[in-house]
């Protein structure tokens, strides 16, 4: 350590002998010295690379080895009847036609919650809200938010949606929770997306002579949805594996019918009859297959663990995509 | 140059500026602008050239804590643009600005110009198209971009977005334009073009530029006020500042030996 202390200041007394001399041998005794020092520093950037790409693995290969190890699990059941099928004493005929059914009708719902609500919130603090103390405790708040376990969201559902406003152990209950709970994410997403806009783009429609919502409308908006779609996004990816939640506001775990559709032949053609039906989820359904003892249940279960992560993927791959298409014409 | 007859665009009186941490940038700053007449002002970098150019279109209102203090009178209506009873919106709909760095909108050549006209309620899309069209022409852009008028306007180069700027800062009939170092980032030929322009544009609205370039304030300007410090040191005509300005620091700056 001390060696490497006094090598760099020799390193720099030499640089000082380079500027007050042109004498040849000085000139390369002190390339030397700078040589050595470069070497010296390349072999930080080296050591760090290592360590980066060895803690990169580390959490990919682990990823990847759970996928392909569902994947070869559960690989009897990849089939169409697989989706079609309800669930079943019988695991060769068990299906996931009501855990995918309720977790789309939930997503649904999850989504007409959190993207209103968590965009005008974004745009309300970044835009409108006076920055002032208050303001600073709501920022921290919603970051803090974001990081809360997810069974406290459950439990506040218990007791706000299911008894409180009374709409019982339901799709909409579940919708309105996992909505909740990905409310920060959509709010910190859609506040860092506009914050990306540079103040010279804002300036300049100002300048013209736009008001505030016209701003918010006509830029802020519209520079921003790639971010605040991506957020969402993944916040949906996140909502669609939640299972404690979900469970504590009373998933069944069993159920072998489906919701009443949301379309109907007669007039008004709509029908809400499905937001107050029963339901069960994906991961729960796996769950509870996973929980039997029977091992031909485990099959179903590594099937849906990998159609949970196909699908997360998925997600999270069209929100990569997204955000390239939208953000090319923009550059900043 | 300076006669009696010259009618008065704006005048700023007794002006100061503070910013919200408390810092005075513009001093007790008073002086005309003339109808049809573009006024350069000059200075050290950090005198506040910039800080008095965003008063004009209250600029300084869109963050929190700044502080303006006396007048900036419009005329003919005798307007104070400073008085918080007058909504900053209808100042920005007389006076529109041009910035340093060019600063589209990440939008097509033609919203760009048209946004303005939007922002005005004008939905009449021939009408537009004209708008756009003129506006366009009178920022020396029209033959380059005609067209390509729905091209993203990021992909023009940097002379080419600054004069889009201007199309866009003319397409709305303003009364007065302000340039903050319009041609900082451009060549010399991007520069003259612009400079061009600006006299052009001074037969019909009032121009006030804020200048790095000695050579310009000669070139374009018909009067030039030099800044330091926050302060007004001396405002003239421009012939007279540079032939022979009354004030030491002025000739400093001017022939160098300052700035
Ligand atoms: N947002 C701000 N808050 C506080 N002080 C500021 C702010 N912007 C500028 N200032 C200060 O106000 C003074 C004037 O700045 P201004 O930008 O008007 O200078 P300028 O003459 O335009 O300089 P330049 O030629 O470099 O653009 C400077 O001392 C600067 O540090
Ligand atoms: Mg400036």
């Amino acid at each position: 350590m001390n060696d490497d202390v006094r090598k760099n200041n020799d390193a720099s007394k030499n640089l000082m002998k380079y500027q007050a001399t042109t004498n040849k041998a000085a000139v390369l005794e002190n390339l030397d010295a700078v040589r050595a020092m470069i070497r010296r520093h390349k072999f930080n950037d080296y050591i760090f690379s290592i360590i980066g790409l060895i803690a990169l693995m580390i959490g990919l290969l682990t990823l990847l080895t759970l996928f392909i190890e569902l994947i070869r699990d559960g690989s009897g059941r990849f089939n169409l009847q697989f989706f079609s099928d309800f669930p079943s004493r019988r695991a060769e005929h068990a299906g996931l036609l009501s855990a995918w059914v309720g977790s789309a009708l939930i997503m649904a719902i999850t989504f007409l919650v959190a993207v209103p609500m968590g965009v005008a919130a974004g745009l309300y603090l970044e835009e409108y809200a006076p920055k002032n103390w208050f303001s600073d405790l709501i920022e921290i708040n919603v970051s803090n938010l974001a990081g809360v376990p997810s069974i406290i969201y459950g439990l506040l559902a218990l007791g706000l949606f299911v008894y409180g406003l009374g709409l019982g152990q339901s799709i909409l209950t579940a919708g309105l929770t996992l909505g909740l709970l990905i409310l920060p994410i959509v709010i910190v997403a859609t506040r860092e997306s506009i914050r990306a806009i540079p103040v010279a783009i804002r300036e300049a429609a100002y300048a013209v002579g736009a008001t505030k919502w016209q701003v918010v409308a006509d830029h802020i908006v519209k520079y921003s949805y790639g971010g605040i779609l991506t957020g969402v996004i993944i916040g949906m990816a996140r909502a669609l594996g939640e299972t404690a939640p979900v469970i504590t506001i009373g998933a069944l775990t069993f159920i072998a019918f489906l919701p009443s559709s949301p379309i109907s032949t007669e007039p008004p053609y709509l029908n809400f009859e499905w937001l107050s039906s029963g339901f069960t989820v994906l991961p729960i359904q796996m769950f509870n297959w996973l929980s039997r003892p029977d091992h031909a249940f485990h099959v179903n279960a590594a099937a849906t663990g990998a159609i949970i992560i196909m699908v997360t993927l998925l997600m999270n791959g069209t929100a990569i995509w997204l955000r390239y298409r939208i953000r090319k014409n923009i550059k900043w | 140059m300076v006669t009696a007859t010259t009618p008065l665009k704006a005048e700023a009186r007794n002006l100061n500026f503070i910013y919200n941490g408390g810092n005075r940038a513009v001093k007790n700053l008073s002086m005309p602008l003339y109808e049809n007449k573009i006024t350069a002002l000059i200075g050290p970098s950090g005198c506040g050239k910039s800080t008095f150019l965003r008063c004009f279109n209250r600029m300084h209102d869109l963050y929190p804590g700044n502080k303006y203090e006396g007048q900036i009178v419009m005329h003919p209506d005798n307007t104070n643009i400073l008085d918080p009873a007058v909504d900053p919106i209808e100042v920005r709909m007389r006076i529109s600005m041009v910035f340093q760095k060019p600063n589209p909108f990440p939008k097509s050549i033609y919203e760009n110009v048209a946004y303005g006209l939007r922002v005005r309620d004008i939905k009449n899309k021939r009408l537009i198209d004209e708008k756009v069209e003129e506006a366009l022409k009178g920022a020396a852009i029209w033959n380059e971009v005609k067209d390509r008028l729905q091209d993203l306007a990021f992909n023009l180069s940097g002379g080419q977005q600054q004069r889009l700027c201007i199309a866009r800062a003319l397409a709305t009939d303003p009364e007065i334009m302000l340039f903050d170092e319009p041609t900082s980032a451009l060549d010399p030929i991007a520069t003259a073009n612009i400079e061009e322009l600006m006299s052009e544009l001074s037969n019909k609205l009032t121009i006030l530029v804020v200048t790095h370039n000695m050579q310009q304030a000669a070139r374009v300007s018909d009067y030039t006020a030099y800044m330091y410090l926050g302060e007004l040191i001396e405002y003239g005509d421009t012939d007279s500042i540079f032939t022979h300005p009354t004030r030491k620091e002025t000739e400093d700056y001017i022939t160098g030996k300052f700035g």
